[in-house]
């Protein structure tokens, strides 16, 4: 064991606040839901106004309430050039567009500007497929910019409280968090983050029976980047009582998860079952081994996973016990999620 | 039962960790299916499988596997070796099925995982 290589904490390897959050947040908390739309029969004339008149320099063209394309300012312009017939709006709109879910991490959403170079993404509820709101980077920096300002808030508020909560804030300052990238279809080195992330667990000095819960799912789902995606990133954070552990990568998403995470139900090639893996256990056994799991996945969009492992004795007895009670199915799926979360749904005012 | 008598009970050859071979085999694991490993298997056991590749070594680091030994003849490629080298991991290697292996470590002893691990 002394010939490895000592573990280095690489600064950056360390997330931010503003990482942290938009791995947390969702597109709903941040998007535009005052959108201005026209119709597929609209004409391209129509458009002259609405431009001007709003500032604006896309617009999402709508069947019905079913989100079919996007006219941009450059459409118009276009169209006003080649001095064409006043046609239809869907006659030059752009017809494949990107869309993104309401209800998924905002981290997903972001990458998918840096991939496309677009400007902005319509915002489409997953189960009605009707369009809720837009997304620019703009609202994404607003949004970071809001919820900065809550959390902050949040702190000075509880900073005023009696002692005994304040020694709760402190706890909730105590968080660590290291981050591993995964690469895509590199055999030879899948497993080495988890790896990394042992040897640090255990350095920590965490019960060996939960570093091994917390290994084995992050190793599992290590294996399902390695395999399925062009690699992703492995995000642990360590606080008072927990750790939890996010998966995330930026495709080809989970096209049925409740599926997925039937025992045995696989969809993996061949060559990965010769790796002794892709017998339809991964998600099975990363569930297995958490006292929460959540995850979230589109296809085409990607997935996030987070599984959090308690730490303490106490709640970790609690925490085996009654974790499929409080955990739910742990499928998002890209549906409305649960009470909590459909709260956030909502904008502040 | 030390993993030196489980290797002779195995007519087994050390491919790793001949320095190791008193180190104590709690239970045994027989699978080639790596998730089932992280799934079953218990801290210390004495894993057989087919399996030759890396992520046999990384499962068995994981699942904190004490020892891995091959069945059927197989032999692990140089990187399996140099990865259990690094980590420390036992590999043992016998010409015994995979069925026969576990029916002779069982009648001396050895147990299974048969109760559920986290």
């Amino acid at each position: 064991m002394s010939s490895r290589k000592d573990i280095k904490v690489n600064p950056g390897a360390k997330t931010t606040k503003t990482q942290e959050m938009v791995y947390e947040m969702k597109v709903c908390d941040v998007m535009t839901t005052d959108v201005i739309t026209v119709q597929a029969k609209d004409r391209m004339s129509s458009l002259r106004d609405l431009f001007r008149k709003n500032r604006i320099s896309g617009v999402p063209v709508l069947d019905g309430e079913r989100p079919v394309g996007l006219v941009s300012l450059e459409d118009f312009i276009k169209w006003l050039a080649d001095k064409q017939d006043d046609c239809p709006t869907e006659e030059k709109m752009t017809g494949e567009v990107v869309y993104v879910y309401q209800d998924e991490p905002l981290v997903l959403a972001i990458s998918s500007f840096e991939r496309s170079g677009l400007g902005r993404f319509p915002v489409i509820d997953g189960d009605t497929g009707r369009l809720v709101g837009i997304l620019t980077k703009g609202d994404v920096i607003e949004g970071l910019l809001k919820k900065l300002e809550i959390d902050y808030q949040d702190k000075e508020t509880r900073s005023d409280r009696p002692r005994p909560l304040f020694t709760d804030l402190e706890a909730d300052d105590k968080t660590l968090t290291f981050q591993y990238a995964v690469k895509g279809h590199d055999l030879k080195q899948a497993g080495t983050s988890s790896s990394r992330l042992k040897r640090t667990l255990s350095r920590l000095g965490m019960h060996p029976d939960v570093v091994r819960r917390v290994v084995i799912a992050s190793y599992e789902a290590e294996m399902n980047l390695v395999i399925f995606t062009e690699g992703g990133n492995i995000r642990t954070r360590i606080r008072e009582g927990e750790v939890l552990v996010q998966v995330e990568d930026s495709g080809p998403g989970i096209f049925d998860v409740k599926k997925a995470l039937e025992p045995g139900y696989s969809t993996a090639p061949d060559w990965v079952r010769k790796l002794g893996f892709g017998a339809g256990m991964g998600l099975v056994n990363i569930r297995k081994c958490a006292d929460r799991f959540d995850i979230w996945s589109r296809p085409g969009r990607g997935t996030v996973l987070k599984a959090t492992f308690f730490t303490d004795e106490d709640s970790y007895e609690t925490g085996r016990l009654g974790k499929y009670a409080r955990s739910g199915s742990g499928i998002s799926h890209g549906k409305p999620q649960k009470r909590g979360d459909r709260r956030l749904c909502k904008r502040p005012a | 039962m030390t993993l030196d008598e489980a290797r002779k009970i195995l007519q087994a050859e050390v491919i790793v960790g001949s320095q190791l071979q008193d180190i104590n085999v709690d239970v045994g694991c027989g699978a080639d299916l790596m998730s089932d490993v992280l799934a079953f298997a218990k801290t210390g056991a004495l894993l057989l499988t087919g399996l030759t590749n890396l992520q046999v070594v990384r499962t068995g680091e994981m699942a904190n596997i004490v020892g891995i030994c091959f069945v059927r003849g197989k032999r692990p490629p140089q990187e399996t070796i140099e990865l259990a080298r690094e980590n420390a991991l036992p590999l043992l290697a016998t010409e015994l099925r995979m069925f026969e292996s576990c029916g002779r470590l069982y009648r001396n002893g050895l147990r299974g995982c048969s109760e559920r691990t986290g």
